[in-house]
């Protein structure tokens, strides 16, 4: 019985190992090309090849700090906005396919779109980094890793201000590599009190619906 | 009718010519031309200073004790009035803007900085610590 079964079982197990090597060979191959693809959309070079991108909030970004600076380390689009850790990039290149909606029904495809737009965007993204603790910002700047003393006397009293009262960095730092919207009011963004993270409607817009009512 | 035509060219651009040249001759008192953008001193960082310079008679706008070059001033914003204003000095323990800067050219309070004063830089400079070039006998009061 078991010397009649013997090559049967032999032969299974050769077939399952090819199977088994056929299929991680494959999933090697997939996955290594969904990762570049990914990676692949994660270069500035593809975020500005929309034009939105490019002529706007990109043009803006090239007169700050975060573009050109004294010790030539360059912070790029996704550097700032998409997460380095592998689950919330997902998420986060998941939900980019709303952007990409808009990109093809042309909804900010003009400079003055795009700045009618703009007060709702840029809210997106404080509250998105309010909420996460401006994650993004951290993976560079960490309190932990700051000499205080070789900052300017406002930044280290500021920086450590903001360390006890648990403040993040978007608290203070908004604006610095985009145009701020023309509806922001530093006055109305005291750190810890800011009105900018909740939904704000656009009160132009407000008063423009008021008088059409 | 052609000729006088041609003289005129000729003139403006002698004209032109002698501009350019006399415009290279001017020198600043450091010693550069003026149009000379490797002039160092043009370069030089801001001076940060905290609590502040002392101002050298009672009326003078008080000078800036830090940089500014990351803060604009334009239609959209005015960066200073992030740490300045009424409702952020303190958080920021920053000077208040002065009440004088609230009253239009007629006198009437008004709610938010009035227009003329918007631009802060008109009246208050950074400082970039360069000696002064001519003798200069002002004082701290």
């Amino acid at each position: 019985m078991s010397d009649a079964n013997t090559p049967k079982t032999s032969r299974t197990r050769k077939a399952t190992l090819v199977i088994l090597l056929i299929g991680v060979g494959i999933g090697i191959i997939f996955w290594g090309g969904f990762n570049t693809a990914m990676e692949a959309t994660n270069t500035e070079e593809f975020c500005i090849s929309c034009h939105e991108m490019q002529v706007n909030v990109y043009e803006e970004y090239t007169d700050t700090i975060h573009y050109t600076n004294r010790t030539g380390v360059r912070a790029t689009c996704p550097d700032c906005h998409v997460p380095k850790d592998w689950t919330h990039k997902v998420v986060r290149k998941i939900q980019a396919s709303n952007e990409l909606y808009h990109h093809i029904k042309g909804d900010v495809d003009t400079p003055e779109k795009f700045e009618a737009e703009r007060f709702r965007l840029a809210q997106n993204v404080w509250s998105q980094m309010k909420k996460t603790d401006s994650r993004e910002c951290r993976n560079c700047h960490e309190f932990d890793s700051m000499d205080y003393t070789k900052q300017e006397h406002r930044s280290s009293q500021g920086h450590q201000q903001a360390e006890e009262a648990g403040l993040t960095c978007i608290d203070c730092h908004k604006g610095i590599a985009h145009s701020l919207p023309m509806q922001y009011d530093p006055e109305q963004d005291a750190p810890g009190k800011s009105v900018f993270y909740t939904r704000l409607k656009d009160p132009h817009a407000e008063t423009a619906t008021n008088a059409s009512n | 009718m052609k000729q006088p035509i041609a003289c005129w060219l000729i003139v403006a651009l002698a004209l032109f010519a002698a501009t350019l040249s006399a415009a290279e001759q001017v020198s600043s008192l450091r010693g550069h031309a003026v149009t000379d953008d490797s002039d160092a001193v043009l370069n030089k960082q801001t001076l940060a200073v905290p609590g502040g310079f002392n101002v050298a008679w009672e009326e003078q706008p008080p000078m800036i004790p830090h940089p500014i070059d990351k803060y604009s001033i334009d239609l959209r914003q005015n960066g200073c009035l992030k740490c300045h204003s009424p409702a952020t000095f303190e958080a920021n323990k920053a000077p208040r803007v002065a009440d004088s800067h609230f009253f239009d050219r007629d006198g009437n309070p008004t709610e938010k900085v009035a227009p003329r004063r918007y631009f802060c830089t008109q009246c208050h400079a950074p400082q970039a610590g360069a000696m002064p070039l001519v003798e200069n006998v002002f004082s701290n009061r």
